[in-house]
């Protein structure tokens, strides 16, 4: 899709918004609808449309699939780590009340990580799928 | 006037699941189930599942087309022609339907106040989630503190859905050990599979 100059520049106009709105879902998923999930989806489509567009060779140049790999895994550890950093506190695996003094800001700080572990793998995840399938070349029947 | 939103959101989503099983155009079909996402979102938007809605449009309407998308270029657009009849799979398909509808016959009615589903932790989560966690979308409570444990599931299932795709899709970018005429010699990723790893879309 190299030569069509209404798409590559409507992405290109595009692309940005879609990146914000999905920190927007990330960090407003607590006072309305949204969160990790949905958030690294998007953010993930924001990434994809690029691959489409621009190509997957300058996809990859942008972000490489060993940093996706690596992005999947993370998210999953600071999950977990969160819960260890919890119990290593004093508290119950993921009992966030133990991460502040306060333990209202305790839970918000908690759930903010934990969040943000569900953006990161989400997001790792979707684009290592995209490569997987968008790199295999056509079988020849 | 929210029941007649319902009756027709209900009639395109069969309108929909109708022409993808008519359909023979894959890349069409594809298309439609996306569509078929899109509506499945709004009739939970009518039902006031607002974050169900979200995650519906976002993976079933939009990534989830894309990969069905990437598919088809590997696949190619037109469905073959199948070579028998297929009367035994419409059978169990119906016979195993059937069971489910006559399954939500015992189903408690729809957004009833005296639903036991609304009198074990929910009046809890939502009365007290203010003060326990201090954030206003009950939902994220839930999600990330209450039930942290399944999240935490939740994010990991992902991950390992990654980690099958790439064990049978993407060959690792390590040179590799081969046996050739005796001796083991080390073959570049290129060579040893020649038909991965396009560097366009």
């Amino acid at each position: 899709m190299h030569d069509r100059v209404i798409l590559r520049v409507g992405a290109k106009i595009l692309i940005p918004f879609i990146l914000l709105f999905a920190l927007y879902v990330q960090f407003h998923g607590d006072f309305g609808p949204g969160g990790g999930f949905q958030a690294g989806v998007i953010f993930a489509a924001g990434f994809i449309l690029y691959a489409l567009v621009y190509g997957l060779g300058t996809a990859k140049r942008a972000l490489p699939p060993t940093a996706v790999y690596v992005c999947s895994a993370l998210g999953v550890l600071i999950y977990a780590g969160v819960g260890y950093l919890t119990l290593a506190l004093g508290g119950d695996f993921l009992a966030y009340n133990v991460l502040a003094h306060d333990p209202e800001h305790g839970q918000e700080l908690g759930i903010l990580l934990v969040e943000l572990g569900v953006l990161v793998t989400v997001f790792g995840s979707m684009v290592a799928i995209f490569y997987a399938f968008a790199g295999r070349r056509k079988v020849q029947a | 006037m929210v029941e007649a939103v319902d009756v027709a959101l209900l009639l395109l989503l069969c309108v929909a699941a109708l022409t993808i099983i008519r359909q023979q155009n894959l890349f069409a079909a594809v298309m439609l189930a996306g569509i078929y996402s899109l509506l499945s979102a709004g009739l939970f938007v009518v039902m006031d599942a607002v974050d169900v809605a979200f995650t519906e449009a976002a993976v079933g309407a939009g990534i989830s087309t894309v990969l069905m998308l990437g598919t088809l270029a590997l696949v190619g657009h037109q469905e073959r022609k199948p070579k028998h009849r297929p009367i035994l799979p419409l059978l169990v398909v119906v016979i195993t339907g059937g069971v489910l509808v006559y399954g939500t016959l015992d189903m408690p009615p729809f957004g009833d106040p005296a639903n036991p589903i609304h009198h074990h932790v929910a009046p809890h989560y939502l009365e007290e989630s203010e003060h326990e966690i201090g954030i206003p979308n009950v939902v994220t409570s839930v999600l990330a503190s209450y039930r942290g444990y399944d999240t935490m599931g939740e994010t990991t299932v992902v991950f390992a859905a990654v980690v099958g795709v790439l064990l049978l899709l993407a060959r690792g970018p390590r040179p590799r050990r081969v046996l050739v005429n005796g001796s083991w010699t080390t073959v570049a990723r290129e060579e040893d599979a020649p038909e991965l790893e396009g560097d366009d879309a």
